[in-house]
């Protein structure tokens, strides 16, 4: 066993001919917390979908855990314990908060562990276990997102992949949700976060990969990226 | 009032029947946004099939009870016609599911009509008179004699329905299939990042519709006592009829639509006659009262209108309502 839990090995990924994502290369050990910053339409969600196996590379290999799974589909993975929150959140609407979680778990057998797992996301989301019988619909974006969070939780995931966590929530909402994916990171789970809020995303990781136009410009150590004056300028909204 | 009573009796018997079969299209529908045609035919090989193994039993000396004939015929028919649902979706459609909507319905069209002809090779053309192992006893449901009846057959289709309607509503409500069913039809692609394997969801989805239709085959030969290989044909359209009055995609809609269709169609059955009889008229013209006191059922249409009801009813809800009753506006689905 290395210490590499996810490795991207020169990935390219087209949507017919405009090429999203042009041969990156990127790794995330075992228990990190690594996040991946970029402006809108760099690739960054396309990059996580060629990881969960939503869509097919055009070149390229994704390593998880020691093992070749390029082109492996979505629920193959999230057997292996790898669990995407996707942009948007992918809340099931019409399912009650309790179906969502049970989906959640869907790839699990140990039903009593279950049960257990059910309570302690809902000690860490009071505000959903109030909820539980009502239909994810019914959420304001704050609670979906938990939800969404709260929901990957369930699957018990070595390895959580985070699209946009604060998207479209208020500032006091955004910690809530930042402070809970560090709670997360505590626990051991090993994380790629996808973030807009390139501050917010480089004060919680270990390292960021900075994405433009389909590849990797950028990477080091978070604290360092921070203090990057190219970052600074580009995504901290500072002059150069 | 007697008429009323028995076609309502009468109506709803067919309902169930409609209402099973409608059950097929809209999870079909709800979970890939797709009409399979061939459904139908799928109820038709339900009712052959037992057929054969009627035919057989009662042949064997009859040394069964009439019940357990009924009963194995039946528990056989079942898992052919869910072999059957799974092969149609996935040799015929899985292929198609990326493509223009158009490509699987022609593709469910064609089947149909391979389904027909694999029916009619083996079963042939006639009309297959269908072994009543049960006979028919009716009940009197009026005090006067001549009064409306329920027969024991119309209890067991309506009791077998309910039965069924309530087995899958638990299935679908309560169960982690069934919970797993209904986030594969709101999001798929969602789905699978849940561990969920679509494909084994929308097979199994196929196979408990064509289990459904099996018994509405049964169910619907045993009621009007003959089966033919194009009898999936008219059955399906009715019961798709009553899938899109009811909402297509919407469980419940089916079983309320099913329902209706049935007591629809069965009261214009019986009153078609009565309303277009012309002799009401007689009083705005001399010529049609002579000619009725002859004959004082001058009746525009009779009862072998019947079938009309249910397009009727289908085009007025595609134009007045075409989400259906219970389904939600079109748009909402994206
Ligand atoms: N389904 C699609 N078909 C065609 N092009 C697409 C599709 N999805 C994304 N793209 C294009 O691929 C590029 C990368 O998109 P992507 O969604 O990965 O960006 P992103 O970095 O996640 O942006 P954002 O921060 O806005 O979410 C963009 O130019 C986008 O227009
Ligand atoms: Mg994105």
């Amino acid at each position: 066993m290395t210490g590499i839990l996810l490795a991207l090995r020169n990935v390219a990924i087209s949507y017919g001919g405009i090429r999203a994502v042009k041969g990156i290369d990127l790794e995330v050990a075992r228990g990190e917390l690594v996040c991946l910053i970029g402006t809108n339409g760099a690739g960054k969600t396309t990059t996580l979908k060629g990881i969960c196996g939503l869509l097919p590379l055009t070149t390229g290999t994704i390593e998880y855990d020691g093992a070749d799974v390029t082109g492996r589909p979505a629920f193959e993975l999230v057997r292996k314990g790898l669990a995407l929150v996707p942009e948007g959140r992918g809340m099931f609407g019409a399912l009650t908060i309790d179906e969502n979680l049970t989906m959640g778990a869907y790839a699990r057998r140990d039903r009593p562990v279950i049960a257990q797992d059910v309570e302690r996301v809902f000690a860490l989301f009071p505000r959903l276990k109030e909820r539980r019988k009502q239909t994810a619909g019914t959420l304001s974006g704050g609670e979906q997102q938990m939800l969404a969070i709260a929901r990957a939780m369930m699957s018990r995931p070595r390895m959580l992949l985070l699209d946009e966590p604060s998207m479209g929530l208020a500032p006091l909402m955004v910690q809530k949700v930042f402070e809970t994916i560090l709670d997360v990171a505590q626990e051991g789970v090993t994380i790629l976060l996808v973030e807009q809020n390139a501050k917010l995303a480089l004060d919680v990781a270990d390292r960021g990969y900075v994405m433009e136009s389909g590849e990797v410009t950028l990477a080091g150590k978070a604290s360092s990226l921070l203090h990057d004056p190219k970052v600074r300028a580009a995504y901290l909204g500072e002059a150069a | 009032m007697d008429t009323f009573l028995q076609q309502l009796v009468n109506g709803v018997t067919l309902g169930s029947v409609y209402a099973i079969v409608a059950l097929g299209y809209t999870m079909v529908y709800g979970i890939i946004q797709l009409i399979n045609f061939a459904h139908g035919e799928v109820v038709m090989l339900g009712a052959m099939v037992a057929y054969s193994v009627i035919v057989a039993l009662a042949g064997a000396g009859g040394a069964l009870p009439p019940l357990a004939i009924l009963a194995i015929a039946t528990l056989t028919a079942i898992p052919v016609c869910m072999v059957v649902g799974y092969l149609l979706e996935r040799v015929a459609y899985r292929p198609l599911r990326r493509a223009p909507r158009l490509a699987p319905l022609i593709t469910a069209i064609g089947l149909s009509i391979v389904l027909q002809n694999i029916a009619l090779i083996i079963w042939t053309r006639n009309p297959l008179p269908y072994p009543q192992v049960i006979a028919t006893v009716p009940y009197r449901l009026t005090a006067t004699p001549d009064g409306a009846t329920i027969t024991n057959v119309q209890i067991g289709i309506i009791g077998l329905s309910i039965v069924m309607m309530a087995g899958l509503l638990l299935l679908v409500y309560r169960t982690r299939f069934g919970v797993a069913m209904r986030a594969v039809a709101q999001n798929p692609q969602v789905a699978g990042l849940m561990g969920i394997d679509i494909n084994r969801i929308i097979s199994a989805t196929f196979a408990l519709g064509a289990a459904l239709a099996a018994v509405a085959g049964v169910m619907d030969a045993s009621y009007y006592g003959v089966a033919h290989y194009q009898m999936g044909f008219l059955l399906g359209l009715k019961a798709f009829s009553a899938a899109v009055l009811g909402g297509i995609g919407n469980l419940a809609g089916a079983m309320l639509g099913g329902l209706l269709m049935g007591m629809i169609e069965a009261l214009g059955a019986g009153y078609v006659g009565e309303l277009t009889n012309l002799c009401h008229l007689s009083g705005w013209s001399d010529a049609l009262a002579q000619r009725c006191v002859n004959d004082p059922h001058l009746e525009l249409f009779g009862s072998n209108y019947q079938d009309v009801f249910a397009f009727v009813v289908l085009i007025l809800v595609l134009v007045f309502r075409p989400s259906g009753l219970l389904g939600e506006r079109v748009s909402d689905r994206a």
